[in-house]
This record gives C-alpha cells, structure tokens and sequence, in this order.
C-alpha cells in the first residue's frame, strides 16, 4: 500500500504496469463495476432515443433492420425541440432548481458559519443535528411538508388562529411548495460541504484584519466570503444537479401540470409507455447538466488535492 | 449593525433554520398519536395506527424487502467504495484515473430519474443479449442501489485514508511486515469509523430510495418507499405516520448512542 513515489512523476511513466500489479486489481474491481453500471448505461440510453415506440417486448423498434440496414433516427429530439411543452418543461426545472439553490445558500450559509465558529463539543452535536433529519425518511419528510402545507393543514391553521390571514392560502401545488420541499430536503448538502470549508478556513486573517480596524461586515465581506467559494460551489451543484431532475417534490407537492422534467420523463415512462421518448428527455437533461457536474467534480477534485 | 446585534440576528436565523429543519418530524410524531384520521383534528391520543401498522401485510412484506436490500447493498457497497475510495487517496496517478475520479464524483450528483431509466435500458439489453439478468427484481435493485451506494463510501472512506497517519504503517513494513499484513493489522482498523459510517449511509440511502427502486423493480418486489408512495397518494394514511414514527426513533437512538461513545472516547483519551 505505502508507496514512496505515489504521486511522483516516475509512476505517470508506468502508466500501463500499474493495472498488471496487484494495485490495478483493487482499482480495476470498482472500475468495472461503474463502468458496466454507470457509464454504458448513458450509452444504452443513448441507443434507445433514437428508436420509435413499438408495440412489442421490449417497446421500441430495432435500431437495424433484419437487413442490417440503420434504422435510428432523431425523430424524439425534433419533438422536443419542436413542443413548446417539453421546452418550457426543461426551463422551469433550471429555473425551479436555481431559486432553490439560492434559498438553501441564504439558509444554510449562517447555519455553517455557526457551526464552524462553535466550540468543537457544540459542533459536534450541531453537525449531528443538521444529519438527523438526512437519516430519517426522504420521502416521509416530503409527505409530513405536504399536511404542513395542506389548505386544511397546520401552517393554515397557525395563521388563521392568528388571525393573519382570513382564508387559508394555497401554498401545496404551486411553485412556493416546491422551493419549500427542494429546500428543506436538500439543506443538509448545502451545509455540510460549506461547513467544511469554513472550519478549514484560516480565522487569522480575519483577526488580523479586525485587529488593523476592519469592520467585522467588511471582513466577512473581503476575505470571509471569497474564500469559502469552493465550499458555496459544491454545496450548490449537491442541490441545483440533483434538484433540476427532481421528481418525488414535483410529484408530491406541486400542481398537476407543474413543468419539470423529472416528473414528465417519470409519466412519459410509466403511464404513457413511451421508452424512447422517455430516453430522450433523459439525454437532453443529461446535457443540461453536463457543464454543472463538470463543476462539482473539479471543485471535487482541488478539495481532494488540498486534503 | 452592532457587533452584539449582529450576533443575536445569526443565531436567530441559525434557530429558525433547525426549527425548519425540524418541524415536519415533529409533525409526524406527534400525529401518529392522534386518534383522528384527519390531520387538521386532534382527536386525542391513540396509539391504534401502531396496531393497525403491525396489521398491515403489505407494508411488513415490503418493509422486509427494503431492509434486505439496504443490508446486502450497504456491505457490497462497503466492499467496492472502500476499494475505491483507497485507490483515490493512495494510488497517485495512473491511466485512466480523471474517468475514474468522474465515475465517483457524478453518482452523487445525477438525478435519480436518469439513473433509474438508464440502468433499467441497460438490464432490458442484456437480457436480450445474454439472457440474464432473467426479469426484474431483488437482483437489478441490488445492482443499481450498489452503483449509487459505492460512490459514496468511496468519499467517506476517501477523506478519511488522506487524513491517516502513514507512519504507522510504514513502520509496520520497515519491521517486515508484508504489505497485505500492514494493511489488514495497520491500516483496516484505523480506517473503521470510515468503514462503519460508509455502510450506514449506503444502507439509509437504499432505504431511502424510491425513483431508481420504481424503475429497476419487477413484479412482486415492492420496496417500503413505494409502498408508501402508493399509499400517500391515495390521501391521508395515519399509519404511514407511525411507521415514521418508529423510523425516527430508531435513528434518534442510533445517533444518541454513537454521540455517547464518541463522548466517552473523548474523555478518556
């Protein structure tokens, strides 16, 4: 296991000795395994939207012929460019998941910076406290959101007894209960990768800048900030990737023809039946977030090389 | 803004955002002893949701299919990340290791959605191809939740490798010890906190696991969450609040107990 030269250039050099060793078979074990189940799958996909719906087993035309001739096409990805729907879908998922980011950064952002700042007996059981709720069920959680917010529910309730409001409010199946559910669910993935850079960030040069009689805003502002960025970027892409394709919240909380693309590919799949089109809304939101995950995998990649 | 005034407003907002964190399961505790069906009434206290739980075959059936899987998933998952997340933080560089670095780092990330369909396209080929996996089950829910599950062990076990001590183990090996010695006496038991909180996050995220679950499933094999699902979107079903209920507690007593051990460590060391 220990290896001098492990990150040496001599092992670059090596190149093609290193999956003959015994190193190459503890890689190559996982490395097959998500490339079977990972990777080729998007290939898989990839195949399958360019394919017509057929009634047969399984529903989709052959992609040659009994002649051998090709027979593909890009037949699902004119209608997508072509229906207003299915655009209008893919913007209000960017656009749905992008409000959520932002409202989890505004939450979760002072919710870090206490924890981090906290002497470490109190952090420790702020951290589990900000797990706690990640452990329990996801979907039960989404469920307990949906009678909060019910028109019949407790936040009605609240606010009539009150006597702010004298009606009770829509709040399930609009836009609101979905920034409420998307950030609520994901507020654990924006805390955890901020807190970790600010309890790794260098508190001095706050200090010092306090002590030459900077203000305390504007040294949160000049050098706070600025350097928990890495920190903001991967919390951001944990909720903003994952949210975009999100279907559980759409489906629970918002509006029978809310527009999001997990939702829609979800219908187009089971209750229409229609494989090659579902894959081609799966292609299309994978491009979408091809330049995000790019993102979080190199802010990914410099956290692995500062540890 | 004075410097006290600020404080009072950070701490304001800190609480508020546990309070947001933490209201819907109080909310569901506590409605799973309420006597009326309606969530809007209080009936009084009851614990006949509990009975009517234990009554209910479908959801035992299904909750017995889900721990399986999170069990079988959560040590195969171990197994593969740990290997994985050892070859990122020890491995250096080596061909084909920004693909591999790619393959860990996107399952944390794609929606479930995709997942789901694309390895459910992948299971339909192959059994065109060469005939297995034969249908859908146990089996191809297995394979997807141990996809997902392996790439986030390997960060957990990942992070932890990079921090240990190598000194330790290379003293092992200056004393001639055999790598695979110094690696199972030196370097497995410092990384089992790893170990033990990889399992149990790929064993929650398998119970957890409703949209990629729904996809990969055949006949006959319902997992709790989409029993559940089926069962919320028909209305009101105060049994799924007790089942919460139990759920909650379980983890509550789980994270309790590894606060009190790692209090207890503390204080001794």
């Amino acid at each position: 296991m220990a290896d001098a030269s492990a990150s040496g250039p001599a092992t670059a050099t090596a190149g093609k000795s290193f999956w003959f060793s015994g190193k190459g078979a503890v890689a190559g074990i996982p490395y097959l395994w998500l490339f079977v189940f990972f990777l080729v799958p998007f290939a898989i996909v990839f195949r399958i939207s360019l394919s017509e719906p057929m009634i047969a087993q399984p529903p989709y035309s052959p992609l040659f012929g009994a002649d051998g001739s090709y027979q593909g096409s890009f037949f699902n990805y004119q209608l997508l460019f072509e229906e207003a729907l299915f655009r209008s879908a893919y913007l209000n998922s960017l656009w749905v998941a992008g409000v959520s980011t932002l409202v989890t950064l505004l939450i979760g952002y002072p919710m870090a910076y206490i924890i981090a700042r906290a002497r470490p007996m109190v952090r420790n059981l702020l951290l589990m406290a900000v797990m706690l709720p990640f452990w329990s069920s996801f979907l039960l959680r989404v469920y307990a959101l949906k009678t909060i917010m019910a028109d019949t529910g407790l936040a009605n309730g609240l606010l009539l007894h009150l006597g702010l409001i004298d009606a009770p409010i829509r709040m399930l199946q609009t836009d609101f209960a979905l920034y409420v559910g998307i950030s609520y669910t994901y507020l654990p993935f924006m805390i955890l990768p901020l807190y970790a850079t600010l309890e790794r960030l260098d508190w001095s040069l706050v200090e010092a800048a306090e002590d030459l009689g900077c203000r305390p805003w504007k040294g949160f502002l000049l050098i706070t900030l600025p350097l928990s960025v890495p920190g903001m970027i991967a919390g951001a892409m944990l909720v903003f990737i994952p949210a975009t394709g999100e279907f559980v919240i759409p489906n629970m909380l918002g509006a029978s023809d809310t527009l999001m693309v997990g939702r829609m590919l979800w219908d187009t799949f089971f209750s229409e039946r229609d494989w090659t089109l579902a894959s081609s809304l799966a292609v299309v939101l994978l491009l979408l977030l091809v330049l995000p995950i790019m993102l979080f995998q190199i802010v990914q990649a410099r956290r692995e090389q500062r540890a | 803004m004075s410097r006290r005034g600020g404080k009072m407003a950070l701490l304001g907002l800190v609480v508020a955002g546990f309070a947001f964190l933490y209201l819907p399961l109080v909310v569901l505790v506590l409605f799973s002893f309420n006597a009326s069906k309606l969530v809007s009434v209080w009936g009084g206290w009851s614990t006949k949701w509990y009975v009517e739980l234990f009554s209910n075959e479908q959801i035992l059936n299904a909750a017995w299919l889900s721990l399986k899987i999170a069990m079988i998933n959560a040590t195969g998952a171990t197994l593969l990340g740990t290997m994985a997340g050892l070859v990122l933080a020890r491995f250096g560089r080596f061909g084909g290791r920004t693909l591999f670095t790619g393959l860990i780092a996107a399952p944390l990330v794609m929606p479930d959605v995709i997942i789901g369909i694309s390895l459910l396209l992948t299971f339909v080929s192959m059994e065109q191809l060469v005939g297995w996996p034969h249908g859908r089950g146990l089996d191809t829910i297995l394979i997807a939740h141990i996809t997902f599950s392996t790439a986030y062990v390997a960060v957990v076990v990942q992070s932890r490798a990079s921090g240990l001590d190598r000194s330790i183990e290379e003293a092992a090996l200056d004393l001639g010890a055999r790598p695979m010695t110094a690696f199972l006496l030196v370097t497995l038991p410092m990384l089992a906190p790893a170990l033990a909180s990889g399992w149990l996050l790929a064993f929650t995220l398998s119970l957890d696991d409703l949209v990629i679950a729904s996809f990969v499933s055949g006949p006959g094999s319902s997992t709790l969450p989409m029993v559940i699902f089926s069962k919320v979107r028909l209305g009101v079903t105060p049994e799924i609040n007790a089942l919460a209920t139990l759920l909650i507690g379980a983890v509550a007593l789980a994270a309790g107990a590894a606060t009190w051990i790692q209090i207890r460590r503390s204080n001794r060391a």
